[in-house]
């Protein structure tokens, strides 16, 4: 018994109009010709074409773009194996100690994972720069990878691995051609959140960046605390743009694989 | 010799890349100030043989937590860190229930664009979550222009950089955290028992008093500590949207750490903070755990 009602839809309608009308709002005055970013004076991409000069902002999305690639991949590796461990390893020493440092992150406030791996840094006289970001960056997201893909191995029904190791392929084949093609929606999208977090995090990086390497956030936060910009809000357009476009598309391609599948379940059946 | 392998490599990167690193903090809180580079006494050498290592750990003490109970910025801010995430919190519940009602009472063809729509902000930039406040709310902004137009007030209202602003920023930006555990619930809510209640007499208002909220417990626990614990820390809303007046201690720790570079204070709040924060994550734990069981 479910009633749609009028107190639904207006909670819905309003919920979402918060949820939006501020990012909305950001949107149509990174194309206001004004200086001053709440009086409205005209359409122009102006700003868009200053960002594309401004030289700062450019080295630091490069910089991001390479900390989120490197540390989301890295992550995406020890991610999955730790959840291999967790789901599969069965006990050992130190097993619970394991879960704990898998889990303990999710939970940390940034400003104390920034505070201790700077600490740590400086103590093993490491210099600052990107390194130390794709190193930090790999730390955290892991464990969200670690999450992602061991909430799929769960569910994963383990006789096929035997059934693979009994037709004579070695452990190894096993994982490649059994395990990592049904467990891969979960890794890619370990992947992407991995990713996601790296483009968006200021705090840690802060923390482990030198003066050689700004992160795009870092740069950001510097630049909108001194107010709003419109320059800023051109940018914000632009990442709000490439988000919006990549999940939307991610979870056309996987309705579409998802119908696919259901057709060769049904055809597999029949047959 | 495969499996070793399999194990070790991960443990060993989250030994020395996040276990180490609180030993590190846990140490310098226990260090002294010096005006040095690293700029805390004692250091560690091992060089020095077993006589360096007893005078290291004779010369750790107390002093800077003592000092952290002394001057009353530190015990302010953490009162008003805990404050500051309890007050958003059930802002966050009030704003998140009915739109997670609303959702999980939407027709079915409709629930995958309401997931997304719901989704969506969450792989959005937090930064600029938070930043687009900034032009609604200040003085000049798009909200106090809306309500003069209006005529409600006849003054501009000052919101940003005080601790509104601060509370509509963790509203804002948790919102899903709240949403998504409590839809979950709802949705697997039997509307049978709400038809069995209305029969026995029930208003429809009793009945989602007496049978919904609390079937939809599990939820709202899950989906308050999602936004209370990482509120606590936080440091990007009040320090964007907060003023001088908004004490966070997640701000404190920054501050006290890049413009003070007082290193053993900071480590010493950050190993109060999760003192703070292990209480609410061990019930955070213990309410997951009661689901799984539930649910086996």
């Amino acid at each position: 018994m479910r009633r749609f009602t009028w107190f639904n839809a207006t909670a819905l309608t309003f919920g979402f109009v918060f949820l939006y009308l501020p990012m909305i709002i950001l949107v149509i005055y990174s194309f206001n010709a004004s200086k001053l970013v709440t009086v409205w004076a005209g359409f122009s991409t102006k700003w868009y074409a200053e960002l594309f000069q401004n030289d700062a902002f450019l080295d630091a999305a490069w910089v991001t773009l390479q900390v989120g690639v490197a540390s989301s991949t890295l992550a995406t590796i020890l991610g999955t194996m730790a959840a291999y461990v967790l789901v599969r390893a069965g006990r050992f020493h130190g097993r619970t100690l394991f879960s704990g440092m898998i889990y303990a992150p999710l939970v940390m406030p940034e400003v104390i994972t920034g505070l201790s791996l700077l600490l740590l840094f400086i103590g093993i006289g490491l210099d600052r720069g990107i390194f130390t970001i794709i190193l930090a960056h790999t730390t955290f997201s892991m464990c969200y990878v670690s999450v992602v893909v061991s909430s799929r191995l769960v569910s994963f029904d383990q006789s096929l691995e035997e059934a693979a190791l009994d037709l004579g392929c070695s452990p190894f084949e096993s994982f490649r051609l059994v395990t990592l093609p049904i467990i891969a929606p979960a890794v890619i999208s370990g992947w992407l959140l991995a990713f996601t977090l790296s483009l968006d995090d200021l705090v840690i990086a802060s923390f482990t960046s030198g003066p050689s390497a700004t992160t795009l956030p870092i740069k950001i936060f510097s630049a909108v605390r001194l107010g709003v910009s419109p320059e800023i809000n051109a940018l914000s357009t632009l990442m709000i743009g490439i988000v919006a476009i990549g999940v939307i598309s991610a979870s056309i391609v996987s309705k579409r694989a998802a119908v696919k599948q259901r057709q060769d379940e049904q055809a597999a059946d029949r047959s | 010799m495969r499996r070793l392998f399999l194990i070790a490599v991960p443990y060993l990167w989250l030994l020395a890349l996040f276990l180490i690193p609180f030993v590190i903090v846990l140490k310098i809180a226990l260090s002294d100030t010096a005006l040095a580079i690293p700029p805390y006494m004692p250091t560690l050498d091992f060089a020095g043989g077993w006589q360096a290592i007893k005078d290291f750990f004779s010369a750790l003490d107390m002093e800077n937590f003592v000092f952290l109970t002394e001057d009353d910025l530190y015990w302010k801010s953490y009162l008003s860190s805990l404050q500051i995430a309890a007050v958003s919190t059930v802002l966050t519940l009030l704003v998140g229930y009915p739109l997670a009602y609303g959702m999980a009472m939407a027709p079915d063809e409709w629930r995958p664009t309401l997931m997304m729509l719901m989704i969506l902000p969450f792989w959005t930039s937090f930064l600029i979550r938070v930043y687009s406040w900034m032009g609604i709310l200040s003085n000049e902004g798009f909200l106090n222009q809306f309500l003069l137009w209006t005529g409600l007030i006849s003054e501009p209202l000052i919101i940003l950089n005080t601790n509104s602003a601060v509370y509509i920023g963790i509203v804002y930006t948790y919102l899903p955290f709240m949403v998504l555990p409590i839809y979950s619930a709802l949705e697997k809510l039997d509307g049978s028992l709400l038809e069995a209640a209305e029969d026995l007499g029930c208003s429809r208002l009793t009945a989602f008093w007496l049978v919904t909220i609390p079937l939809s417990k599990s939820g709202i626990i899950a989906g308050s500590f999602l936004v209370f614990i990482p509120a606590l820390g936080e440091f990007v809303i009040p320090s964007l949207l907060g003023g001088s007046g908004t004490l966070m201690i997640g701000k404190v720790l920054w501050e006290e750490f890049f413009s003070n570079r007082d290193w053993p204070v900071a480590s010493a709040v950050a190993v109060v903070l999760l003192l703070i924060l292990i209480i609410p994550i061990i019930l955070f734990q213990r309410n997951e755990q009661k689901e799984r069981e539930k649910n086996q």
